[in-house]
């Protein structure tokens, strides 16, 4: 044994990404399709460090004005008053709910930049073939594919206060042009995610089962 | 063309290839590299799955029939269902954010259930037909993108958020998506494709699923 485990990639056996059968795929140009199902066969996601760049940059341009434009505003008869996705978090924490102020925050500000943050660690870390810490950089990967879908709270929260504070002309809320761009960056985000390959952590080397070598 | 016996696997996450153990109910086998979970015994998941899936179904419809809430203020009455949410949006002009709202709250878990249900009746007789291989992987698509546990936070958020300015009155409708996000994580939790991938007819031409020889190896297992 050289120590190099038993990897599809290197055993030459594709694994479908749609029903997970093992199959040797047709030939080196053209990898041909799952005989069970019909899936593409591929060892890797397609150009998928290029990909995940892209769509984690494209996600980043779009957070600045997600926070900065209103979400919602909030019209009277004497007023207008806009609100970012912060003012809405602070609103509730004045309002004596703490718990919710932090979901929000944690939902809106802090999954999305984590989210960034973490892929583009991922990225530059596959980039220089790190092979270390292969492990925790697989956990932190499916973490932030499980969590991301709960960015897109305060999308669903402005849909639902809109929806009912409908008492024009004493008191109205209209959607902000901060939601679209934020909804943009939870959308992004999953795709990003998904276009990574957690299986090239694993290429560059950094063997071993659970403890050490 | 080639292909290996279905209780071995390459690990998703890191590519390992791997032997699927017999695993007793509740088990979970896992990657010896990574730790990734790659198959659980769930004896009977497809009675089960079925049986969940129908309920969520049901009341799936009875969420999106019935008003969220009840506002009341200035003497006037407001109410809301799940859709009259995305109404409301496309009124105002957020044109793009009512069709997502749509798609994550409606469409994707409507589909996710009914595409679901479909699969298992459909795998209750094998070989199924291939376009059950087809909807299973468009039910795995319409889950990833289904958020109605996240719609049933934002819509409690907005509860509070409205408290100060009006009186509100949960409907039917907000116990039922209660009752669906417990529903629907069941249904997911219960769920296995492993069990449903042997019964569906093979692309490939070859009419039923065929049996395979023990395979001594990992590697060594093709035929
Ligand atoms: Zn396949
Ligand atoms: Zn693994």
């Amino acid at each position: 044994m050289t120590g190099a485990l038993p990897t599809g990639a290197r055993a030459g056996i594709a694994s479908c990404a749609a029903c997970g059968l093992l199959s040797r795929p047709a030939g080196p140009g053209n990898a041909g399709s799952c005989p069970r199902c019909g899936e593409p066969l591929a060892f890797r996601r397609r150009d998928a460090v290029q990909r995940t760049w892209a769509l984690v940059i494209a996600a980043a341009i779009c957070y600045l004005p997600a926070n900065t434009l209103p979400v919602m505003t909030t019209i009277t008869l004497k007023s207008s008053e806009p609100s970012t996705i912060i003012g809405g978090v602070v609103d509730l924490y004045e309002a004596g709910s703490w718990v919710l102020a932090s979901i929000v925050l944690i939902a809106s500000v802090v999954i999305p930049l984590g989210k960034l943050g973490a892929l583009a660690y991922l990225l530059a870390t596959v980039r220089h073939r790190s092979g270390r810490r292969n492990r925790e950089r697989t956990r932190l990967y499916r973490l932030l594919k499980t969590v991301g879908r709960w960015s897109m709270l305060d999308v669903f929260v402005a849909t639902y206060v809109v929806a009912l504070i409908r008492f024009q002309p004493f008191l109205s809320v209209t959607p902000g042009p901060g939601v679209p761009f934020f909804a943009a960056v939870v959308i992004l985000t999953i795709f990003a995610a998904d276009a990574f390959d957690p299986r090239l952590i694993w290429d560059s080397g950094g063997e071993t089962r659970g403890e050490d070598d | 063309m080639a292909y290996l016996p279905t209780d071995i696997v390459a690990c998703p996450d890191c590519d390992l290839l791997e032997r699927i153990p017999p695993l007793p109910p509740g088990g979970t086998a896992r990657c010896a590299r990574c730790g990734r979970a790659l198959a659980a015994g769930k004896p009977g998941s497809i009675d089960r799955t079925t049986a969940l899936a129908a309920a969520a179904l049901i009341v799936f419809l009875l969420a999106n029939a019935e008003p969220l809430m009840e506002l009341s203020a200035a003497g006037r009455e407001t109410t809301t269902t799940i859709l009259g949410g995305v109404r409301e949006m496309w009124r105002q002009g957020e044109r793009a954010s009512s069709v997502l709202v749509a798609l994550f709250a409606v469409a994707a878990p409507g589909l996710h259930i009914g595409f679901t249900l479909a699969v298992l009746l459909a795998a209750r007789r094998p070989p199924a037909p291939r376009w059950v291989g087809d909807m299973l992987r468009w039910a795995e698509v319409y889950g990833l993108w289904s958020m109605v546990e996240v719609m049933m936070l934002g819509i409690l958020v907005s509860l509070v958020k409205i408290a100060s300015l009006a009186a509100v009155t949960p409907g039917a409708g907000l116990y039922a998506v209660g009752a669906l996000v417990f529903l629907l994580a069941a249904m997911s939790a219960s769920f296995d494709p492993r069990e449903v991938w042997p019964r569906v007819r093979w692309r490939n031409g070859a009419g039923q699923p065929p049996s395979f020889p023990e395979a001594a190896g990992a590697a060594g297992g093709e035929r």
